[in-house]
């Protein structure tokens, strides 16, 4: 058998692709594998990360939220048809629309996660803002301009503070 | 199919170590990730959806100044030697290229905008639709963040992101969610690890809210002593207080280090000098390598490099090897595929060409001969 696991122990020329650990009668011997040879002995490549460490965790945590309703579990979501089987399976949302169709589960999760359930970062302001976005886009650069003065950011509060003027209502 | 030329040295600006610390902090990397909406992202995006958002970055990318010099490059117009250069450039990542095997297509519609004249580059439908990106030498957190900050309000005034008042930026996956900041700070801790102080360093870490992975980022090992710390939370906190925090916590790091440092050539001198030529040594004549073997080595060399035990080795050049023996690197600049047992050669003989070229010269260190046995006598 080859030693080289990088060479396929088994035919000895292509690149081994698959490590294949075997326990037979309490004895563990590696099989270095190319593709060709995986395939004709029934061994297929794991596929990768069907779990993460954000799948492990959704699967760790059982049963349904607090104040969450029956039927809950069974819901899909109508913009991108993401099932919440689906979302624990693979840990991903599909659209903006998951984050309220599965909100009775994402509270709970992402406080775990983050320790936190409330934006305070950038403020965004879409390309046609009404009247409350910019008021909120407002807020959120007087914030980062007290953060760039109490750092001593001073080019940076500069720039903060011209954003803030043009976007302030014209006062007379 | 358009070729490396195209691509030829992007990604490559830190490789300079011009940066703070560069001795020790090889590159710092913040990266946003955002979503557009009306369209499905994620595991639910449909070939339309993914073609839309391009699309719609081709003509924004056309109005952001930060953008001007960029192109615009689909993964399936690039052939494969080079989509897998800018991999190993960490300019796309493996979720963009798709690729679990030779055979197998990248992901439809999924593009990289990359700037001819900043360090700025644009993931398009990754896992989400866009992922800012900005790489840079050398423990830069501050000005990475303004840098990729100023790409993203240049892009939000014209792209219509998924955004909620109380969640922040909607993100594919929960743990980016709100900022969908995150900050990565590339470290080489040879110090802690040969004092064996690394596991309590790495413990802290995370008891500080932040993690640390590989080289290639999530689920890779750890080789060469070069770890990737960055923030794990992204939700309830400003983007300043997580670089700030992140900045902090990688200044102490530093100091931890620079004083295992001082310590080996403290108590360990004898020693420590004989694994830094042992490695320097072996890189400079050995025929060939395998790319763990010799991260282990360069390791070893850096550290030497830092501590002037090897007199004019430019940290520039140890970057360099890093970059360019990995396999594309080295198969585009043999103009052919590479077995593995070939590419260790191959890897070997860049890596002496460098150190021969650019490496250190020797100084005399032998002890002197002694009068008897010069060799001189008729």
């Amino acid at each position: 058998m080859s030693e080289d696991p990088r060479v396929c122990s088994e035919c000895g020329a292509a690149e081994a692709v698959v490590h294949l650990t075997q326990i037979v009668d309490d004895v563990a011997s590696v099989l270095h594998l190319c593709e060709k040879c995986a395939a004709s002995r029934g061994v297929n490549q794991p596929s990768p990360p069907a779990h993460s460490p954000l799948t492990d965790f959704l699967s760790q945590m059982t049963g349904p939220e607090e104040g969450a309703e029956s039927g809950d579990e069974d819901r899909t979501c109508t913009f991108c048809d993401l099932t919440f089987a689906g979302f624990r399976e693979n840990g991903r949302l599909g659209c903006p629309h998951c984050y309220t169709t599965f909100d009775f589960y994402l509270k709970n999760l992402l406080r775990r996660i983050h320790g936190g359930v409330q934006h305070v970062g950038k403020v965004y302001l879409p390309p046609d803002p009404t009247v409350s976005e910019r008021e909120q886009r407002l807020e959120g650069l007087r914030r980062k301009l007290r953060y760039a003065i109490s750092t001593e950011d001073f080019e940076r509060a500069a720039q903060l503070r011209d954003q803030i003027r043009s976007l302030e209502p014209v006062t007379r | 199919m358009d070729h490396l030329s195209t691509i030829f040295d992007r990604g490559l600006g830190w490789l300079d170590a011009s940066g703070p610390d560069s001795d020790i902090v090889l590159s710092t990397r913040v990266r946003l990730a955002r979503n557009l909406q009306g369209y499905a992202f994620g595991p639910q995006s449909r070939v339309n959806d993914r073609r839309a958002v391009l699309a719609r970055v081709r003509r924004t990318a056309e109005k952001v100044d930060l953008l001007a010099e960029a192109s615009v490059h689909p993964l399936s117009e690039l052939d494969r030697g080079t989509r897998r250069i800018l991999l190993e450039r960490r300019l796309i990542s493996q979720d963009l290229l798709g690729e679990k095997s030779d055979t197998e297509l990248p992901l439809r519609a999924a593009a990289v905008v990359l700037s001819a004249r900043d360090p700025v580059s644009v993931m398009v439908n990754e896992e989400d639709h866009l992922r800012l990106q900005v790489l840079v030498s050398g423990l830069a957190l501050e000005g990475a963040w303004g840098m990729v900050d100023g790409l993203d309000e240049d892009l939000g005034r014209e792209l219509p992101y998924a955004y909620d008042h109380e969640l922040g930026y909607l993100t594919s996956c929960p743990t980016n969610v709100g900022t969908g900041l995150r900050a990565s700070v590339l470290i080489h801790l040879p110090g802690l690890v040969l004092t064996k102080e690394i596991g309590r360093v790495l413990q802290g870490l995370s008891q500080v809210g932040l993690t640390f992975r590989g080289l290639y980022g999530e689920g890779s090992e750890v080789v060469g002593n070069f770890f990737q710390v960055s923030n794990q939370t992204t939700l309830g906190k400003t983007e300043e207080d997580l670089v700030d925090h992140l900045d902090r916590i990688v200044r102490q790091v530093i100091e931890y280090e620079r004083r295992a440092r001082r310590v080996l050539i403290r108590d360990a001198y004898q020693v420590t000098e004989d694994k830094i030529w042992r490695a320097y040594g072996l890189l400079r004549y050995a025929r060939s390598l395998t790319f763990e073997e010799m991260m282990n080595l360069l390791s070893g060399v850096r550290l030497g490099a830092a501590l002037k035990l090897l007199p004019g080795l430019r940290v520039y050049s140890l970057n360099k090897i890093m970059i360019f023996t990995q396999s594309a690197h080295l198969e585009d600049a043999a103009g052919r595929k590479l077995p593995p047992g070939e590419r260790d050669a191959h890897r070997a003989t860049y890596v002496r060409r460098i150190l021969a070229t650019e490496g250190v010269v020797i100084p005399d260190t032998e002890p002197p001969e002694s009068s008897s046995g010069s060799g001189r006598d008729p």
